[in-house]
């Protein structure tokens, strides 16, 4: 059960006179969701783009699935295993649901120029595998029927599914999903706060940050706040809302939780 | 099934006999055909790097360049002519067979991609263009100058007597004789191109439909995403410039054996921007639009030569009647991107297996 996934260790980032992380550091266990919480400017994006190599940290050590991990390339991240969707919804709009998905298997797969250009038995049974794959993944988010529609056609809940399934395709040791109940209605959040609960029940590990605090503390076995780049509590979703500092910074001073 | 064999058939049979028929009002027809088929192959090479991978080139014409100017130099007199010392290893002249250089053309081309490629791997759009820009004058230049101090390219003068194809023994510098039926030179060509036409489109078609066209794809539509999906894009985008390069130092090749006289004046601006225009008229990234575009902007101003004359004449010769042509060829292009800005023959809306929307949800 205490199989950690990923380790992180005394993270600072500084950019130029801002202070934007320091001494940051989260342990997430496998099967778990761990929440990633803050009021705005709080640092969570910052620590994300270090997690996944866009930001190069000042300080801190990294480890993913008992290996050391360093996020230096962003393209070298997804191949290690963690997988991220985006807070501003990035699919590739004028491919189908399915190629997108299909794209998300590309680091679990090999074929390269020689396969394709002469559709050798091994690049066919590869690619019907990739399709299979990519249909199964579509199933699993519930948006099957919607395989062969251009992604930019698909509604806002759709298209955010449709992340996912693609952050799943690269088989992912953790999915890190950066607010994806952003701009989402009520219905909606039900839908998604379902669909994240069936990926942990299915033994994936899961690192969300998210604004809403509702949807945070019902899904979230573990969290950690953040305010001005400082880790000012970490623990389960009870823990948190008892701390006096996250009361004070987080929910505003004078706020009283029962 | 049956039937789409059938009307497959009858594209092939009327495409491979067009010429027959054609030659009969001249061989400038056969020769425009032709042209026309090395323009797609152009078309389908710059469609790989602008279509698949969204890198904008303009200077594409220089891997053309390249292409043509091997041929030149491997299958004409001008090195033994120049340097003694290759006269003396080749004693019957320098004319290399097009096993070896129709091969070594490309992949001097492909070398030349992946040269432009790497330092431009961090632009993107506008930016990327110019650049790119610059190289294919900067290949073009290159051809014009290097007569000084060692003659090399013949400089403005360009290259003269390059051999003719010689496939399997038929020279295709002479009209072939069968059977008392004579087929032209320009005949000959035209198959050539043809089948390398329809080989290039099996190829591109099979790369759009492989892992690595789905990468290019990627890259097009959201290169940091791309990213996050374990897409390595330099190499992604190096391949793509690679490729595409090779298509144009084999249609380089086959325009030098074509012409028989390459010179720097053919690998101007103009023509990267022409093939530019009939990837974007066509419809971008996706096949029948590009070949539909290549052929069209390549055989319009052949057309418009018999329009352009006449409308001379009404205005006393007034107008000049190239000018004109490029006048309406600008004109007929504004219309075309104002009436359908995702060009002539956009990629359709849904995939193969798509249902109505109706009955989807």
């Amino acid at each position: 059960m205490s199989e950690v996934v990923l380790e992180v260790k005394g993270v600072s980032k500084r950019f130029g006179g801002l202070q934007a992380l320091s001494d940051v550091g989260i342990r997430i266990e496998r099967g778990q969701v761990y929440g990633l919480i803050g009021p705005n400017g709080a640092g969570k994006t910052t620590f994300f783009n270090v997690i996944t190599g866009l930001y190069t940290p000042d300080a801190g050590s990294f480890q993913l699935g008992g290996q050391p991990y360093k996020p230096t390339a962003v393209h070298e991240v997804a191949r290690q295993g963690i997988a991220r969707t985006f807070q501003n919804i990035r699919l590739f709009p004028e491919m189908t649901a399915l190629e997108n998905v299909m794209v998300g298997r590309h680091v679990r797969t090999h074929s390269g120029l020689v396969g394709a250009l002469f559709r050798t038995a091994k690049f066919k049974a590869e690619e019907a595998d990739i399709a299979a794959r990519a249909h199964e993944l579509l199933d699993y988010v519930g948006i099957r029927r919607l395989a062969e529609y251009k992604s930019r056609t698909l509604s806002y809940g759709d298209q955010r599914r449709l992340e996912i399934a693609r952050a799943l395709a690269t088989e992912p040791k953790l999915i890190a999903l950066d607010e994806p109940a952003a701009g989402m209605n009520a219905t909606e959040k039900v839908v998604l706060r379902e669909l994240i609960d069936r990926i942990r029940k299915d033994g994936r590990t899961i690192l969300l940050i998210e604004h809403d605090v509702k949807l945070v503390m019902g899904l979230c076995d573990r969290l950690t706040v953040l305010d001005y780049g400082r880790q000012i509590a970490e623990g389960t979703p009870g823990e948190v809302q008892r701390n006096e500092k996250v009361i004070e910074a987080y929910l505003g001073a004078g706020h009283k939780t029962h | 099934m049956k039937n789409k064999f059938a009307v497959f058939l009858v594209c092939a049979v009327a495409l491979v006999a067009l010429p027959l028929f054609v030659q009969q009002f001249g061989q400038g027809w056969v020769r425009i055909l032709a042209t026309a088929l090395l323009y797609t192959l152009l078309a389908l090479g710059l469609n790989i790097i602008v279509g698949y991978a969204g890198l904008l080139d303009l200077g594409y014409v220089a891997f053309y360049a390249v292409g043509a100017y091997m041929y030149a130099l491997l299958a004409s007199p001008h090195l033994t002519e120049t340097f003694p010392w290759i006269a003396a290893m080749f004693p019957k002249g320098l004319h290399m067979p097009i096993w070896v250089v129709v091969p070594l053309g490309a992949g001097l081309a492909a070398l030349a991609g992946v040269l432009l490629g790497t330092p431009v791997l961090k632009l993107r759009g506008d930016y990327l263009a110019i650049v790119t820009l610059g190289f294919g004058e900067i290949i073009r230049v290159f051809m014009n100058n290097l007569e000084h101090p060692v003659n090399i390219t013949n400089g403005p003068r360009g290259l003269d007597r390059i051999d003719p194809f010689t496939i399997f023994g038929v020279n295709f510098g002479k009209p072939l004789v069968v059977g008392g039926f004579s087929i032209a030179s320009v005949t000959l060509y035209y198959w050539l191109f043809l089948a390398l036409v329809v080989g290039s489109v099996v190829l591109c078609h099979r790369l759009e439909l492989s892992r690595i066209g789905r990468a290019w794809m990627a890259i097009r539509e959201d290169e940091i995403a791309a990213k996050a999906m374990g897409i390595n894009t330099r190499n992604m985008k190096l391949l793509a410039f690679g490729m595409g390069a090779t298509f144009g130092g084999v249609s380089g090749s086959m325009f030098a054996a074509f012409q028989g006289f390459v010179s720097p004046e053919s690998f101007s601006l103009m023509e990267s921007i022409m093939i530019v225009a009939m990837v974007v008229l066509g419809g971008m990234g996706y096949l029948p639009g590009v070949i539909l575009g290549a052929l069209l902007l390549s055989a319009l101003p052949e057309v418009l030569r018999y329009v352009a004359g006449p409308l001379q004449h009404l205005t006393d010769g007034r107008l000049d009647a190239s000018i004109l042509r490029q006048l309406l060829i600008a004109l007929a292009m504004i219309v075309i991107m104002l009436l359908r800005p995702r060009g002539l023959m956009p990629p359709p809306e849904h995939g193969k297996a798509a249902p109505s929307p109706a009955t989807a949800k």
